[in-house]
């Protein structure tokens, strides 16, 4: 079966193209792109007006299946990814049971097969467990569809367990994910510290939290050899020594989210609980920061490091909410705006979104290129829209997000050539 | 002058105007606490619910004869013996004290913002005793009534707080209305108890005792936190006291007159001496005797123009 995108301007980072072209699918593979293909027995997507792109490839979402199916679960997912304009996503293991082991893999793995729409690659823990204590087996997590480790929420503090599992899986050539934070200085913060964690009277997470917890990560990378990914960076302090680890060398990449890009602590006051994440909101500095890193390449990537909770979860005393937020179908809009502000071009945000996530996790995705897997997102970058968490596909309603007014939406998506999702509004 | 608040949720919320008036109600209803009937029917057939969610002696008894002074029912529901040991929710409890009807509920507990979640969930008034690290705002109205009828007015004064600055609700409530009062505030803690950006509230932070002190018309003590002693913020109450402990010698840094307060309970022999503590400048049962008073009056003004006058 063909497809024919046509009048779109098809942005793909990973071949520097920025132009009015169409593309024609060929039984769910690129066959062609190129001005003003002509076909006859193709069905027809008008794309006039829209962003035709690669498929966006979030590197860090929480699917909570198996075993937090009413917060979320693959079905629902990978249907709020591809509502968000999203291709594939690697699924975080702290589920229940932890995705630790072959059986889980495969259950995530077999049921993103049957019941979801987007390509969904498990990420495996680091230790048993989560606990910190013994390596997973990981040449045969690799061997079943793992595309990387992490013991995501959970910084692997016992320093020697973090380079000798840097030391393993540089064998197969995996990354680890580090979700950088010292607990030791964090303690028990659930905000910013700062003036306004002062005036609110809420336990603060200093940046150095952050920034300790990086320093050491690189610093063991570096000693190994072995490939590290900083996940949701979120401090200056952060984004500088990544950029002189890169200039040295060391093998370290790193992500952020469109919330850490958007909003800060501010966004706290009024005990706003799906303003609780970790890492916590920070500065205005801060986002400077992070935009820089993004425009000078420091920063490769964007995930939303979606996380999805139940109302239950979020309306409590703030100090007892769980942290985090969804992020799936209000990301791209975000990045679009933060774009539109100036703090970054649109190819930085593309290539942020596709051909940077599909490098670090080893994915032949994240670009049009001929004879590749028809991942496509294709967007109309004027569309205005009011976020209405009730509408979202994901079961989950956290976000921080309600009522923003935003600017740009999916108007369809495409996995393998398949229309996964489309906004029946266009 | 009217009252427009149907929530005390802090010191924050109020302007001088309220905070005058709150002081000036307070000092009427004062004299009530002195009569030998110590009643007035000012909120007869109102319902108020004291919820206490952290241990407290002071504040909490404080409270209920505020209530009972104004012939309000009043009823007391303490943690230990609170739905919230079988794991019920804030909201599910607030809700459940909502479908009573009360007018009132006053309440204390160790999450900062924990009134501000109650107010916007039940119809009943809010009146926050101490919400974790943020807010006591009865505390500092009573401070505040206490130094004025000492000093006539607040413009102008200079007030020293010193202590844990970091962990106290005190701290704060007292820094945003004495600076709102025109009064200077300074404050003086070791590193590891003064919270961040503290100085954009336009106090002064100090490192040493006798600069804090040089000068104070008013010197208020905070309570250290001994049950917090597993942390790592102080090496020992020994040292703590040498460097941040008020005691006969240090206080005469201070103006002759200055005030020595604290909001209790007292650690005697840590953050203040004995003989401080109960020498000629010391307000301290002044301070508890004003509390009454000012939670009478927030009571009465937060109960609007239908109760019935005293």
């Amino acid at each position: 079966m063909k497809i024919l995108i046509k009048n779109g301007r098809l942005v793909d980072p990973s071949q520097n193209l920025d132009d009015n072209l169409d593309v024609l699918v060929d039984d769910g593979v690129i066959n062609a792109i190129d001005h003003d293909i002509q076909s006859s027995d193709a069905d027809l997507i008008d794309a006039r007006g829209m962003f035709v792109t690669p498929g966006l490839i979030d590197m860090h979402v929480h699917l909570r299946d198996p075993g937090q199916e009413y917060k979320e679960d693959i079905t629902s997912g990978t249907r709020a990814a591809a509502a968000g304009g999203f291709t594939s996503v690697a699924c975080m293991p702290n589920t229940e049971p932890v995705n630790d082991n072959l059986a889980t893999t495969d259950y995530i793995l077999q049921k993103a097969r049957i019941c979801g729409v987007v390509n969904v690659f498990p990420v495996a823990a680091i230790s048993k467990g989560l606990k910190g204590e013994s390596l997973t087996e990981m040449g045969e997590l690799k061997e079943g569809g793992c595309v990387a480790f992490s013991d995501d929420g959970h910084w692997v503090s016992n320093g020697d367990l973090m380079r000798r599992a840097l030391e393993y899986a540089g064998l197969f050539d995996v990354p680890l994910i580090s979700h950088a934070e010292n607990f030791s200085i964090s303690g028990k913060g659930v905000m910013n510290e700062g003036f306004v964690a002062t005036e609110l009277g809420l336990r603060g997470i200093p940046w150095v939290a952050e920034d300790a917890a990086v320093y050491r990560d690189v610093a063991l990378a570096e000693f190994s050899g072995s490939r590290l990914h900083i996940c949701h960076i979120s401090t200056r302090g952060t984004v500088e020594i990544i950029r002189t680890a890169k200039a040295r060398g060391v093998r370290v990449s790193c992500d952020v989210t469109p919330h850490h890009l958007t909003l800060t602590e501010e966004a706290v006051r009024g005990y706003n609980t799906n303003a609780k994440m970790n890492p916590p909101l920070r500065t205005a500095e801060d986002l400077e920061a992070l935009y820089q890193g993004l425009r000078d390449g420091t920063i490769d990537a964007i995930a939303t490091d979606h996380a999805p909770h139940h109302r239950d979860d979020k309306n409590v005393e703030f100090d007892r909410a769980l942290n985090g937020i969804v992020g799936l179908e209000t990301a791209l809009p975000l990045v679009l705006m933060l774009v539109d502000k100036g703090a970054f071009s649109l190819n930085t945000a593309l290539a942020a979104l596709t051909t940077a996530p599909a490098r670090i996790l080893s994915l032949p995705r994240g670009s049009l290129k001929k004879g590749g897997v028809a991942d496509i997102t294709i967007f109309d970058p004027e569309k205005q829209w009011q976020v209405d968490s009730e509408r979202f596909l994901s079961k989950s309603r956290n976000t921080p997000f309600e009522g923003w007014t935003l600017k740009g939406r999916v108007s369809r998506t495409l996995v393998a050539g398949k229309t996964v999702f489309q906004d029946l509004e266009s | 002058m009217a009252f427009s608040h149907k929530h005390i949720l802090g010191t924050a919320q109020l302007s001088t105007d309220d905070i005058s008036l709150i002081l000036d109600t307070a000092e009427s209803f004062k004299e009530i606490n002195q009569r030998d009937i110590k009643k007035v029917p000012t909120l007869r057939g109102r319902t108020v619910i004291n919820l206490f969610f952290e241990a407290s002696t002071r504040t909490r008894v404080s409270f209920e004869i505020a209530e009972k002074r104004l012939s309000a029912d009043s009823i007391n529901i303490s943690a230990s013996t609170s739905s919230v040991v079988k794991g019920e929710t804030l909201e599910d409890t607030a809700r459940n004290l909502e479908a009573m009807r009360p007018d009132i509920i006053v309440i204390r507990h160790s999450a900062s913002g924990a009134p501000h979640y109650l107010a916007e969930r039940v119809n009943a008034a809010i009146v926050n005793a101490g919400d974790g690290a943020h807010e006591h705002p009865s505390q500092a109205l009573l401070d505040l009534m206490t130094i004025r009828e000492h000093k006539g007015s607040l413009k102008g004064l200079n007030v020293a707080i010193i202590g844990d600055i970091t962990h106290s609700r005190v701290a704060r409530s007292n820094i945003l209305a004495l600076k709102k009062m025109g009064a200077s505030v300074r404050l003086l803690a070791p590193g590891t108890m003064m919270p961040p950006g503290i100085e954009k509230t336009g106090a002064r932070v100090f490192t040493r005792m006798e600069d804090c002190l040089d000068g104070a018309d008013v010197v208020m003590m905070l309570r250290i936190q001994l049950e917090r002693q597993g942390n790592t913020l102080i090496p020992s109450v020994r040292e703590y006291a040498r460097f941040f402990g008020l005691n006969r010698s240090n206080l005469k840094c201070a103006k002759p007159d200055a005030l020595v307060m604290h909001p209790g309970p007292i650690n005697r022999g840590v953050e203040i001496t004995s003989d401080v503590a109960d020498g000629d400048q010391n307000v301290i049962l002044e301070q508890v005797e004003n509390g009454v008073a000012v939670r009478m009056a927030l009571l009465y003004l937060i109960s609007g123009e239908s109760v019935s006058e005293t």
